[in-house]
C-alpha cells in the first residue's frame, strides 16, 4: 500500500507537448508510470512518446479512464489547467508549474470547494510511490520501496531527505511535495492523515520552511492525532527577516513564520527535529529506533 | 515589487479612492512649482523611499510657505534617510511628494492581505492608526478587525460598512469609508497586489475620509499582465545585483557573508545557507537558479556572485530534478574559464544526469573541489575560505 498513487494509477499529462513536459513524460514512462494520455489544446489526435494527445481533459478521461493528471502548463495558463482537471472529476491533479499568480490560486481554491479533486502543488516536485508510480519531476533512482512517508514544501530538499533514507537502507512508502506557494491545494495535515491511516507507512518525515504557520498547525495536529513517529526539519533558519527566499511563501514578516517558532512547535509536539538537512535521515533513524520499529523499516 | 507612496496614490485616484492632492518633485524648483500649483496654506514635503518609518526618521516636513518648501526640499533631496526598515545604511532620497496639508481629526488603519490559512484575501482595519499593525495585533488585538473576502463576489458593501462601524468611524462618514475600502479592494484585485496598507487612513475636519499614506506590494508572478505597474519600478530602490539576477530569472538575495552560493530550489538554497552557517561559515547570498537553467544562466549567476567583492569562495550545490547536472557542469566550466575564477570552488552534484555532470567537471582541467554531500561541501568551502 501507499498513499494517493500506486501501480494502477492512470495519468494524464496536461501540456504534454512542451519541452519540459516531454522530458519528464519520458522519465515517468521509463519509471513505469502508466501515462495513458496527454492534453494540449489544438494537438488532439496526435501522439508523443507513444502517448495519445487530446484537446481537452474531458476527452482524455472519456477515452482512457485516467484518474490523475499532472500539469506542466506555463504559469499564465496553469490555473485554468487546474480548473479543467477539477471539472473533469479527476481524483487528483498535481501541478508542477511555478510562478502562478497568487490571486489565480485564490480563485482556483474557491472553485474547488465541494468538488471531488485533490490538488497537490502548485510549484511542487510531484508525488512518487517508489517502484510503482512517479508523477512529477523528481529523480526516480533515489527512491526505494519501503515504509517511511515523506512530505515537504521544498522539492530539492525532498530529494535530499529521500536520498539519505535510501543510503541508510530505509525505503519510502510515498513522497509528497506540497509546494512552496502561499496558496496550495494540499497541506501537511492532509498528507499526514493519509500516512497515519496507511498500514504500510510506519513513520514520516516532514520538511517545512520559514513563512506562514502550516508547520505549527501540523505540529499541533500531530500531537493530538498521529500514532506514528514523525520527525521534522525547517529550512531557512539563518534567513533574515523581510527577505523573500525564492519561494513565494518563504518570508518572515512581523515576527511570524520564523524557523525558531516552527522548531519549538514541533518539539512541543514530541517530534525530533533535524539540526541540519544533512541529518534528516539520521534523525528519522533515531526516532524509529526509539519506537522499536527500526528493523521493520529497514528494507535493504 | 514595491512602488512609491506617490505612485500608490496615483493608482488610488484612478479608482476613485480618496487621497490628498499631491505632486511628485525631483528638485527644489519642482517642489516649489508643485506647492504653487496646490496653492494650500500648509504644504507637506515627504521623502519618497521604499521603506516605512519615514516620519519618525525626519523624512516628512510641514511647510507654511514656499520658502520653507524650497528649504525642506533642498534639505531632503540627496540625504540618506535611515528608518527602522532601511537598515543602518539607509536610503538616499531622490524623489519628494509635495502634498496639501490635511486637518486631521483621527487616524485609522486599513489593509488588504492574503490570509494563507483560508486562501482568501482579508480586509483588516483598526481605529489604532499611524502605528505598526503588528504592534496593534500584539498589544490590543480586540481593536483589529477582519473581513474575509469571497473571490466570487469580492468585498461586499455590508462587509465594508461593518468594518467601518467596528473601526468606530463617525456614523455620518461610514458610507465614505466603505466606498474607500471597496475601491481599495478593486485596485488590489485588478492590479494583483499582494499587500496594500493605508496607514494612516484619516478623517479630516472637513469630513473627508482619505489615504494619508499608501503602501503597495505587487505579486511578482502577475507582473506580466500589468505593464503599467512594471513601469513604476524604481531601480534606484533595489540592489543592483538583485536587478541583474532578475533579468536572467534567477532568484538572488544579497547577504552579509563571504561564501557565494549557487543552488537549485529555494528550499535547498535556504538549507545550504543554514548548513554553511552550522559549520561556522557565513553565506554571501541566497541564489536559486531555478528549474529551467541553461549554461548561459549559470554563467550569469557566477558573474553576479563574483560581483560581490566580499565573496572569498563559492559553493555550488545542485540536486537535479528538472535541472540536469550536465547543464550545470557545462555552465560552471564556461563561467570559470570566462571569468578566470581565482577563488576556491566546491561543487556538489546529485540527481538527473549526475554521472555525466561529474565527468564533465573532472575532464575540464579546472581546480574544482568535488563534494559528496551538502554537509561535505559546506565543510570543505568553510575550510577553504578559512
Amino acid at each position: 500500500m501507499s498513499i494517493y498513487i500506486n501501480k494502477d494509477t492512470k495519468v494524464i499529462v496536461q501540456g504534454i507537448t512542451g519541452s519540459t513536459a516531454l522530458f519528464h513524460t519520458k522519465q515517468m514512462l521509463e519509471y513505469g508510470t502508466k501515462i495513458v494520455a496527454g492534453v494540449t489544446p489544438g494537438k488532439g489526435g496526435t501522439e508523443v512518446e507513444g502517448v495519445p494527445v487530446f484537446n481537452t481533459v474531458e476527452d482524455a478521461v472519456k477515452a482512457t479512464g485516467a484518474n490523475v493528471s499532472v500539469i506542466y502548463v506555463p504559469a499564465p495558463f496553469a490555473a485554468d489547467a487546474i480548473l479543467e482537471a477539477v471539472d473533469a472529476d479527476l481524483d487528483m491533479t498535481i501541478c508542477i508549474t511555478e510562478h502562478i499568480p497568487v490571486l489565480d490560486m485564490v480563485n482556483v481554491r474557491r472553485y474547488m470547494e465541494g468538488k471531488k479533486t485533490r490538488l497537490v502543488g502548485p510549484n511542487c516536485p510531484g508525488v512518487i510511490t517508489a517502484d510503482e508510480c512517479k508523477i512529477g519531476i523528481m529523480p526516480g533512482y533515489i527512491n526505494t520501496k519501503g515504509h517511511v512517508g515523506v512530505v515537504s514544501r521544498s522539492g530539492t530538499l525532498t530529494y535530499e531527505a529521500v536520498l539519505q533514507l535510501t543510503d541508510a537502507g530505509i525505503g519510502q512508502s510515498t513522497s509528497v511535495g506540497i509546494g512552496g506557494d502561499p496558496v496550495n491545494g494540499t497541506n501537511f495535515i492532509d498528507v499526514l492523515k493519509e500516512f497515519n491511516d496507511d498500514p504500510d507507512t510506519y513513520a514520516a518525515v516532514m520538511i517545512g520552511e520559514i513563512g506562514g504557520t502550516a508547520e505549527e498547525e501540523a505540529a499541533a495536529w500531530i500531537k493530538e492525532n498521529m500514532t506514528k513517529p514523525v520527525i521534522g526539519f525547517i529550512g531557512g533558519q539563518t534567513a533574515p527577516e523581510g527577505k523573500r527566499m525564492g519561494h513565494a511563501g518563504a518570508i518572515i514578516s512581523g515576527g511570524q513564520g520564523t524557523a525558531e517558532g516552527k522548531i519549538k512547535a514541533m518539539e512541543a509536539a514530541g517530534m525530533k527535529v533535524a539540526a541540519t538537512p544533512s541529518v534528516i535521515g539520521a534523525t528519522l533513524i533515531e526516532a524509529i529506533k526509539e519506537a522499536g520499529i527500526y528493523d521493520s523499516c529497514k528494507t535493504h | 515589487m514595491n512602488i512609491h507612496e506617490y505612485q500608490g496614490k496615483q493608482l488610488l485616484r484612478q479608482y476613485g479612492v480618496a487621497v490628498s492632492n499631491g505632486i511628485v518633485a525631483f528638485s527644489p524648483e519642482e517642489a516649489v512649482k508643485a506647492a504653487k500649483e496646490l496653492g494650500t496654506s500648509v504644504i507637506v514635503v515627504k521623502a519618497q523611499i521604499h521603506a516605512g518609518g519615514r516620519g519618525k526618521a525626519g523624512g516628512v516636513k510641514i511647510a507654511k510657505n514656499l520658502d520653507e518648501v524650497r528649504e525642506y526640499a533642498k534639505e531632503l533631496l540627496g540625504k540618506v534617510l535611515v528608518t527602522h526598515q532601511t537598515g543602518p545604511e539607509g536610503k538616499e532620497i531622490k524623489r519628494l511628494l509635495i502634498e496639501e496639508g490635511s486637518d486631521i481629526k483621527k487616524e485609522y488603519y486599513v489593509g488588504l492581505v492574503l490570509d494563507r490559512s483560508t486562501s482568501r484575501v482579508t480586509l483588516m482595519g483598526s481605529e489604532e492608526g499611524g502605528m505598526d499593525i503588528e504592534e496593534v495585533a500584539a498589544n490590543s488585538p480586540e481593536k483589529l478587525f477582519y473581513e474575509e473576502i469571497d473571490p466570487v463576489v469580492g468585498l461586499t458593501g455590508f462587509q465594508a460598512r461593518r468594518m467601518a462601524f467596528n473601526m468606530n468611524i463617525p456614523a455620518k462618514l461610514v458610507n465614505k469609508a466603505a466606498k474607500f475600502m471597496l475601491g481599495l479592494y478593486q485596485v488590489y484585485k485588478e492590479k494583483d497586489a499582494s499587500i496594500v496598507e493605508i496607514n494612516p487612513l484619516v478623517v479630516t475636519a472637513d469630513g473627508d475620509v482619505l489615504a494619508l499614506d499608501a503602501k503597495f506590494n505587487f505579486d511578482g508572478n502577475a507582473l506580466y499582465r500589468h505593464q503599467d505597474i512594471l513601469e513604476m519600478r524604481d531601480y534606484d530602490e533595489e540592489d543592483p545585483k538583485e536587478i541583474e539576477a532578475s533579468k536572467y530569472d534567477l532568484s538572488y538575495i544579497s547577504l552579509d557573508g563571504n561564501i557565494g552560493c549557487m543552488v537549485n530550489g529555494a528550499g535547498l538554497a535556504m538549507a545550504t545557507m543554514d548548513t554553511i552557517s552550522y559549520y561556522g561559515g557565513s553565506p554571501a547570498n541566497f541564489l536559486d537558479v531555478g528549474g529551467g537553467a541553461t549554461a548561459e544562466k549559470v554563467t550569469e549567476a557566477f558573474k553576479i556572485i563574483l560581483s560581490d567583492k566580499n565573496v572569498k569562495g563559492i559553493f555550488v550545490n545542485i540536486f537535479g530534478g528538472i535541472m540536469k547536472c550536465d547543464i550545470i557542469a557545462e555552465g560552471v566550466i564556461i563561467a570559470a574559464k570566462e571569468l578566470g575564477l581565482v577563488v576556491p570552488l566546491v561543487v556538489r552534484l546529485e540527481g538527473t544526469n549526475v554521472e555525466l555532470g561529474k565527468k564533465l567537471l573532472n575532464e575540464s582541467g579546472l581546480n574544482i573541489v568535488a563534494a559528496d554531500s551538502m554537509a561535505d561541501g559546506a565543510q570543505k568551502i568553510v575550510n577553504l575560505v578559512g
